[in-house]
């Protein structure tokens, strides 16, 4: 077998295939640290079970339907009060509840959303009416 | 894959049976406990209502008296936007030939010349704000207040065309920096979304009267529901002549003024 013009064509594969992975030998060894989210925050230390409104792999992958819900219900049924499955009763804010324990916005929320490369307060856009907690660093 | 006539038969019998056993699914995989709950001590009522009572705020209240604006746009995080053109109001004052526009002959306006009136969100029984919001973001509650949904809002601003009080005020920038003191439990708005009064929704919810109410001095605001005789609205209304803005609009403001 004989290649035609193998002189310009071996050297073209060559550069095309250095070009074309490109990204991947670029970003060797710089993945992004996968997420951490921390609940090490003052109040969640002090419950004796530290337990969410749902069980945690359920408020990993569904805390955003579930505010979804928390919202349709309070501002438009005009119930604010949430009761989890153990009878617990909790009031549905965003602002006043959920931070109420975990705190720690950049810690907590801002891990996941950043890693998955969700511009930062821009989607989602909870915090652009919905104060966020005071953080001490 | 084929199939006869009596091995279709049989298969949509088996799919009828099924869709005749779904009354008893639902009845057995329904839980003990409900998802969500009213808080026991709110406020319910059927159409939510206000009357000012123009004469105690100018003989009992102080001259330039702003506490229940102050208080409102305190708790509500309220931007002081600084000009005309942009300001947001929830809860403000105008003059008599403003608020109550046809009203007026030259001697009653002389009269009531440099007087304030309050004015709000009417809450109408028949809001064209709703009826041109076209994602509902704007709606009317069960309990008669129109209420707004910040999420839905996109900013078309048909509804500040549609309110014929002029109680809706658009959010031309970013509101935050211009909010004298955050309130942390109450949220704030964003650049782009339309704002009003909302009865202190949230308030009530938790047993708490509105914050103007609260927050006048003189008893001059009185909130209470207009479906229930025994309200204190409702005797405030049965015992003195009361007037509404733009009544001949058909709006059906819920907002009452006794002005003499």
């Amino acid at each position: 077998m004989r290649i035609y013009n193998a002189k310009t064509i071996i050297p073209g594969i060559i550069i095309f295939l250095g070009i074309a992975t490109f990204p991947l030998w670029y970003n060797m060894g710089k993945a992004a640290p996968a997420p951490d989210p921390k609940i090490d925050t003052p109040v969640i230390q002090q419950m004796a079970v530290k337990q969410c409104v749902l069980p945690k792999i359920e408020m990993r992958t569904g805390h955003m339907q579930l505010l979804n819900d928390w919202r349709t219900s309070v501002v438009r049924d005009g119930f604010r009060i949430y009761v989890a499955a153990d009878g617990k009763q909790y009031n549905m804010s965003l602002q006043n509840e959920c931070v109420r324990c975990h705190s720690n916005k950049s810690q907590f929320c801002d891990q996941c959303h950043v890693y998955a490369g969700l511009e930062l307060n821009v989607t989602p856009y909870c915090w652009t009416c919905h104060i966020a907690p005071k953080e001490t660093k | 894959m084929e199939t006869n006539r009596r091995s279709f038969l049989k298969i949509g019998g088996l799919c009828t049976l099924g869709l005749a056993t779904l009354p008893i699914h639902e009845l057995l995989a329904k839980t003990d406990l409900p998802r969500v709950a009213s808080n026991p001590e709110a406020f319910h009522g059927k159409q939510w209502a206000m009357v000012v009572d123009m004469r105690k705020c100018w003989e009992k209240g102080k001259a330039g008296c702003k506490d229940c604006i102050d208080a409102c746009h305190k708790v509500h995080n309220v931007p002081e936007m600084g000009n005309v053109k942009e300001e947001i109001k929830w809860l403000w004052t105008d003059n008599y030939e403003n608020v109550f526009p046809g009203q007026g002959n030259p001697y009653n306006i002389e009269n009531l010349r440099g007087k304030p009136f309050l004015a709000l969100c009417n809450h109408c029984a028949n809001p064209p704000c709703v009826r041109v919001c076209p994602t509902q973001a704007t709606f009317k509650r069960a309990d008669g207040i129109t209420m707004m949904d910040m999420h839905r809002c996109i900013g078309c601003r048909f509804c500040m065309a549609a309110c014929p009080f002029g109680a809706r005020s658009f959010n031309f920038r970013e509101p935050r920096p211009y909010i004298p003191e955050l309130n942390m439990a109450y949220p704030t708005r964003e650049r782009g979304v339309v704002e009003k009064c909302e009865f202190c929704s949230e308030r009530l919810e938790v047993g708490l009267m509105p914050a103007c109410v609260e927050a006048c001095k003189v008893g001059g605001l009185a909130f209470g529901d207009l479906a229930d005789p025994k309200s204190n609205v409702r005797k405030l209304l049965a015992s003195n002549y009361t007037i509404r803005r733009k009544p001949e609009l058909g709006t059906e403001p819920n907002v009452y003024y006794i002005v003499s």
